[in-house]
């Protein structure tokens, strides 16, 4: 089995860590970080749960309270990412009681249709 | 002088609720700074819902997570345009009407960076924004050079059915440097 590197990043409002046995990133709490240099540890998290396809992985946002565009967008590359490789697809997870997901989340979908989007 | 582009409303009446919040970019490093972005976007969402007292829990939650996403936007923006040197504040105001939310944050801006900015609000105001949010994603993923994605206005409008505008001022004491104000509707 793979040693990961890293399968948590947090911060002082926010978590985000990897759970191999589940296939699950979990993300939880306001992320707001400046820009992509700083998003750069979270996309090295996700990229290392999907190096060695074939794999589904399950995106949990369900505690995800707040996503600044910056996230968005580091969210949305790493689906392109995920959608040019064979092997490996996503399922996110969010919740209906975070009203930005049921606004942002589905573009993630119109980006690789495969992407199976879950709001519970 | 002055130049507008897209929705941008002068003079707006001051006769209803609104919330003004202003920074001193020379007083603190723009990291600190950075946290007080969330804060300031969290206070004005949290105070707003307090107009809106017979509302549901989820109505309440959704006011607070649009207030929240559009004013710590722009406030990021206001932040990256400004230059570091700079000492002009920053400001942003949040108007509460009838029908809808105006937010108008206006910070500095370097006037050799004016010309490439109004040439992407045209290109925003020009073009189907969802498509234009699809080639830009796609444009970042190939490379990660443009730190400054642009993204925040295209979310905006994509998701929240914003409607924006742009006043671009000259300041006749320091030609090197504008004024920029950036206006955000959204309907309740």
């Amino acid at each position: 089995m793979s040693n990961l590197a890293m399968s948590e990043v947090k911060g002082e409002d926010y978590r985000v860590w990897y759970d191999p046995s589940a296939s699950t990133i979990n993300c939880e709490g306001s992320l707001r970080l400046g820009g992509s240099e700083e998003y750069a540890p979270i996309v090295q998290l996700l990229e290392g749960a999907i190096a060695s396809p074939p794999i589904t992985l399950v995106l949990n946002l369900t505690e995800l309270e707040f996503l600044n565009s910056s996230g968005i967008n580091m969210l949305s590359k790493f689906v392109i990412k995920a959608r040019q490789k064979d092997g490996v697809k996503i399922t996110v997870r969010g919740s209906e009681t975070i009203p930005w997901q049921s606004k942002s989340l589905k573009n993630l979908q119109r980006l690789m249709p495969s992407l199976v989007l879950e709001i519970v | 002088m002055s130049v507008i582009f897209g929705n941008f409303i002068e003079d707006l009446p001051r006769n209803t609720e609104f919330l003004l919040l202003g920074f001193s970019p020379g007083s603190l490093p723009i990291k600190q700074r950075w946290r007080n972005n969330g804060l300031s976007a969290d206070f004005l969402a949290d105070y707003m819902t307090t107009f809106f007292p017979g509302e549901s829990a989820y109505k309440h939650a959704d006011i607070k997570s649009t207030v929240s996403y559009i004013a710590n936007e722009l406030l990021e923006n206001a932040m990256k345009y400004s230059d570091e040197s700079e000492t002009k504040p920053i400001s942003l105001g949040l108007h509460l009407f009838d029908d809808k939310f105006i937010f108008v944050a206006t910070n500095p801006v370097a006037q050799t960076k004016v010309p490439a900015f109004q040439d992407y609000i045209k290109e925003i105001l020009e073009s189907d924004t969802y498509e234009l949010y699809v080639q830009r994603l796609e444009a970042n993923s190939e490379s990660d050079t443009h730190t400054q994605s642009g993204l925040g206005y295209l979310t905006m409008i994509n998701d929240y059915n914003a409607s924006l505008g742009w006043k671009f001022e000259d300041l006749a004491d320091n030609s090197a440097i504008a004024i920029v104000s950036t206006m955000v509707q959204v309907s309740l």
